[in-house]
């Protein structure tokens, strides 16, 4: 199975589903936008950007999922920092330290069977 | 204008500056017009009061000046006279004065006798001898431990609390221990025969010979006027060369009697129920004197009472007087706990006794039934895990509600669900606390914690035997009182880290998933995960890369590597004790130039290579593992460092190969997951170049060992470490450590250190010492096991890695760009090295693994 984001424009493929431990994420080179992507202990996909908007560094897919009453979540390695994974917010803090809102960009991340399309794509 | 012409201030003179005595003075300065008193005290011994009832524990590491009584401050904030080494010889009555042995006379509206007692020594011929002692004083004691180093045989005469006592230290010195007892029984006051003999056979089977139903009747001395052997009563002789009367004590009334004080048949200070003698302008308080139900008490409990009482006698509002006190009693004797509590002879009229005994098991109970039904008292021996609740029970007089039997059964006491105390009964009798005033302390003072009811209600403070009861007490008010007391560790899990670690350890459990199901809800975060991550870790579970437990780490521990505020990580070889080769130097150094990475030597004597990106992780780690170094655990909740200091070696002062026992621990304990992070140090003599008294566990060299320091931190608060244990062999030495690490990582908070642990330990170093010194909590068994374990499953972590492709997977920047760096870490030049760029410079990307100073049009490069 692979995994798919839209980057506004088209659905590209970025990894396998193997590629992401349940819990744990990767980071993704979009056109050089980069994007964390994360497969949570029940099976679902979420891609966020990189950037953690605290410390300024690409670092949030090596943060850690978990949940926040029943919003799933995504805490900063660096600072800790707790962001919702339904809507991009940080939970904890309104604003990053340059005063910009600290909201994450949702990207759309779907799986997508390759042969199940090669096939199609064949056909048609 | 009017003179005013203040009363000539009282004189108040107190003899005897003991346990009471001091108790007396923190009594008195507490009454309501104490101020127009001036105070002076006179005192036999050259220190200030100390703890007489741990005096034993200066064989044991604790010093002198650990057990003093008298707070710094204490006697100048109440302008208290106290004059050390000058004992009273004679008191005029009449005159109202008081003579000293310096010859000094001094006027007295008020005298206090607090002269406590002395032991009793049989006056048998050659008790004088050199090598003869008794257990009183800080002094005795040193000169037991003097000639103790030279003696191989010693004999108390005793078999009392006290000559128990003074049994286990001699032991515990290396001498051949025996014990005279001249009734039929140990500890013949506090417990009963049956009591006595599992004791007997307890102490018997720790080395000590007893021998009971015979007395001493003479000193053997060889030509040197030593003490050689001890002759008893029945004919035989022991080899002795050292010999320690404790055969129990005399109340010292020759004060009293002198000046024709009314004493005892059998001694004692007559005094009533204000601790008035005859005379109403002297009081007599503690084991001098004979109190109002025909009793000296020889315990510190009833000497505080009776303080407290005298102090309120002479402010003039006396209250209730003294008549009597609870003489439980709760002690480990040579690793043996014992406990006998109200009336432990049953010797009320149609009282019965319940018994269960288990020889096998070693334990012994006996509980006293009056014929109301209510408990009167019993014995406990081998398990006095009940000694909290029944004590206070059989204070209460009540009718029990719960079946007696229940009360002496095997788990009965458990299963028998909790017992209900009434609110009159006395908590802690040191005191004198109810746990109704423990109780009132917590919904109308607003105690919200143990310690803050310590404080308040001075309860606990004293021996420590009602902590436990004490705490569930407290625990129970404030959950009544809706002061949820908030422990558990976060919203996934109401449980603390000790209770999950408790869990994992008990039930198995292996995986996040699994105990997060059964035991919490929700999906975790980032507290409960790297938390759980490490009680798996420490209980074992294998690599920390594998399978689920992977996805639980902090970023640190799943990169194997410290993250640094650009995103790139930081890598620290292990450099056990500091030591390092020239070769190890260089290849280090190789590896930092061919990776252009920042290095900079650390606080914790190893070197630091900063500024390497997620992709150059293993390539630098390879070439790390290949010249044999092995991962540091920056990055983790771990070992750190054993910092060492050159030692013996090279050292002109040092006294013992501090370099060698600090790789020796860094090998040991390396890996070893654990709450928090967890530092060390060796110093090899007491000029502590490692700065061992800062960390988490120190260890200075002593010419005749190693003394253990625990506890220690520095960073934000820092802490002194306590001596946990001195002169150790290597052997004890690290025995100890493990179990203290292995007690700390069962029992502490996520996060918190050694030292804040150690502050929060109910019963503090006393309670460590005896868990793993003493093996109080019978647990140290297990705790070997699990540190042979941790010993035993170490693998080096980036070995492991590197061994496994599946493991090395997550080394890359860009799941779908393998190879390419992240083109947001960049770098600049300083000082010949680099650093982070930042925002506002222009850095370049380090590309691996060519030479990589970056160098660039508008940067300038440092050529050294
Ligand atoms: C590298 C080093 C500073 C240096 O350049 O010398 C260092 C660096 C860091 N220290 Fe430290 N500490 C370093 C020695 C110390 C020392 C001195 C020592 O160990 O002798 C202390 C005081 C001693 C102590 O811990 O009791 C120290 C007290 C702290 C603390 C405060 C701990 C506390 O209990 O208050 C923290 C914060 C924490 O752990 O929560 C900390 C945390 C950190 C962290 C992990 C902060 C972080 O999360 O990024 C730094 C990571 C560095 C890295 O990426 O490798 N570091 N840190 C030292 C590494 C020693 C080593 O070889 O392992
Ligand atoms: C090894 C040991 C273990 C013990 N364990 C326990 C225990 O576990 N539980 C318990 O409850 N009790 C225990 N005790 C008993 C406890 O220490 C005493 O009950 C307590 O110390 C009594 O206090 P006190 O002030 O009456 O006497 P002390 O503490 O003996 O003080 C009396 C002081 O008066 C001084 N003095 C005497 N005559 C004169 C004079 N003429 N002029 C000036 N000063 C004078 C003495 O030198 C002494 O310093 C233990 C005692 C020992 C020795
Ligand atoms: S003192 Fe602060 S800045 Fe310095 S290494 Fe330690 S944590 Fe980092
Ligand atoms: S009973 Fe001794 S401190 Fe409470």
């Amino acid at each position: 199975m692979t995994v798919e984001i839209h980057d506004g424009t088209r659905w590209q493929p970025v990894c396998t589903l193997d590629d992401l431990q349940p819990g744990r994420g990767v980071a993704v080179l979009l056109d050089g936008a980069q994007v964390a992507v994360f497969r949570d202990r029940t099976g679902g996909l979420h891609a966020v950007d990189n950037l953690d908007p605290f410390s300024g560094a690409h670092v949030l897919s090596r943060g850690l999922l978990g949940s926040r009453g029943d919003r799933p979540t995504l805490a900063s390695p660096m600072y800790k920092q707790v962001f919702d994974l339904t809507d991009g917010r940080c939970l904890d803090e309104d604003t990053a330290p340059d005063g910009s809102p600290a909201v994450l960009r949702l990207w759309p991340v779907r799986t997508a069977d390759p042969t199940a399309r090669a096939a199609k794509e064949s056909a048609a | 204008m009017t003179a005013h012409t203040p009363d000539r201030p009282r004189d108040l003179v107190l003899v005897g500056h003991g346990m009471v005595g001091q108790r007396f003075l923190e009594a008195f300065a507490e009454q309501p017009g104490a101020g127009s008193w001036r105070i002076t005290v006179l005192a036999e011994e050259p220190r200030p009061a100390y703890d007489r009832v741990h005096l034993s524990s200066l064989f044991n590491g604790r010093t002198a000046e650990d057990l003093t009584l008298c707070p710094p401050g204490f006697l100048a904030e109440h302008g208290i006279d106290l004059r050390l080494g000058d004992p009273v010889t004679a008191v005029d009555r009449a005159a109202r004065t008081v003579t000293t042995r310096a010859g000094h006379r001094l006027r007295y509206d008020a005298l206090v006798l607090a002269t406590g007692s002395v032991p009793f020594v049989p006056p048998v011929p050659g008790r004088d001898a050199a090598g003869c002692h008794v257990y009183r004083t800080i002094e005795d004691l040193d000169a037991i431990r003097a000639d103790a180093e030279h003696a191989k045989t010693g004999v108390v005469v005793g078999g009392g609390l006290l000559g128990l006592e003074a049994a286990g230290a001699l032991r515990a010195m290396g001498v051949a221990t025996h014990v005279v007892e001249f009734a039929p029984r140990l500890m013949a006051v506090q417990v009963d025969e049956g009591g006595g003999e599992l004791l007997r056979r307890k102490i018997e089977d720790l080395g000590v010979t007893v021998h009971t139903g015979a007395g001493a009747s003479g000193v053997e001395t060889a030509a040197d006027g030593r003490a050689r052997a001890l002759a008893l009563s029945d004919g035989r002789e022991l080899t002795a060369d050292l010999v320690v009367f404790s055969a129990g004590v005399r109340p010292r009334d020759q004060l009293a009697r002198d000046c024709e004080l009314p004493v005892g048949a059998r001694g004692g200070i007559v005094v009533d129920e204000h601790c008035r003698t005859a005379d109403p302008a002297v009081l007599a308080i503690g084991e001098c004197a004979l109190t109002v139900d025909g009793r000296v008490y020889g315990l510190v409990a009833p000497g505080y009472q009776m303080a407290e009482t005298a102090a309120r006698a002479l402010a003039g509002s006396p209250g209730t007087g003294f008549t009597g006190a609870d003489t439980s009693t709760k002690l480990k004797l040579l690793g043996v706990d014992v406990a006998s509590f109200g009336d432990p002879h049953g010797t009320a009229e149609g009282a019965l006794d319940v018994l269960y005994s288990d020889s096998r098991l070693g334990v012994y109970r006996k509980l006293v039934i009056g014929a109301d039904g209510a408990l009167l008292g019993g014995v406990l021996v081998g398990d006095t895990e009940a000694y909290g609740t029944l004590r206070p029970l059989a204070m209460g007089g009540k009718p029990l509600t719960t079946a007696p039997e229940q009360l002496v059964l095997p788990a009965g006491f458990a299963a028998a669900g909790p017992v209900a105390l009434p609110d009159d009964a006395v908590l802690c009798s040191c005191h004198n606390v109810t746990q109704g005033a423990v109780r009132a302390a917590v919904h109308e003072q607003g105690c919200e914690s143990v310690a803050a009811v310590k404080k308040c209600t001075r309860a606990g403070t004293g021996c420590g035997s009602c902590i436990k009861q004490l705490t569930t007490v407290v625990t129970e008010e404030l959950a009544a009182n809706g002061v949820a007391t908030q422990t558990g560790l976060c919203e996934h899990f109401p449980q603390t880290r000790a209770e999950l670690y408790e869990i994992v350890r008990v039930t198995g459990i292996s995986g996040f998933s699994e105990l997060l199901d059964r035991h919490g809800r929700g999906e975790g975060c980032e507290v409960c995960k790297p938390t759980v991550a490490s009680i798996l870790a420490s209980l074992g579970g294998g690599h920390i890369l594998d399978g689920e437990q992977a996805a639980l780490q902090d970023s640190n521990d799943h990169f194997l590597a410290n993250l640094q505020r650009n995103g790139s990580y930081s890598v620290v070889p292990r450099v056990p004790g500091g030591e390092i080769t020239p070769e190890g130097l260089i290849t280090i150094g190789e590896i930092a130039r061919d990776y252009g990475l920042y290095t900079k030597i650390t606080g914790g004597q190893r070197i630091d290579l900063f500024g390497a990106s997620v992709d150059q992780l293993p390539g630098i780690w390879g070439r790390l593992v290949d010249a044999g170094f092995e991962s540091g655990h920056a990055y983790g909740k771990a070992l750190r460092t054993v910092k060492s200091c050159v030692g013996e070696t090279w050292c002109r002062y040092g006294v013992q190969d501090s370099v060698a026992l600090a790789i020796e621990l860094e090998l040991r304990y390396r890996g070893l997951r654990s709450p928090h992070k967890l530092k060390s140090a060796v110093s090899g003599c007491a000029r502590e170049c490692a700065e061992a008294q800062s960390k988490d566990f120190g260890i200075i060299a002593t010419s005749a060992g190693w003394n253990l320091y625990v506890g220690g931190n520095g960073g934000m608060t820092p802490r002194h470490a306590d001596l946990l244990a001195a002169d150790l062999d290597r052997e004890t030495l690290i025995r100890t450590i493990d179990r203290y690490l292995m007690f700390y990582i069962r029992t502490a908070d996520r996060l918190e250190r050694t030292s804040v642990w150690l502050d929060r330990l109910e019963g503090g170093l006393d309670h460590l010492r005896a868990v793993v010194i003493d093996d109080s909590l019978g647990i140290a068994a297990e705790l070997d096991e699990l540190m042979a374990r941790h010993i035993d499953g170490y693998q080096d972590e980036w070995a492991a890695t590197l061994a496994d492709p599946e493991r090395l997977r997550r080394f890359a920047s860009f799941v779908n760009a393998p190879g390419t760096p992240d083109p947001a870490v960049t770098f600049v030049p300083e000082r010949g090295q680099i650093r982070p760029a930042r925002p506002d410079e222009d850095g370049r990307i380090l590309t691996t693994p060519t030479p990589v100073l970056v160098a660039g049009p508008r940067l300038e490069v440092l050529t050294p």
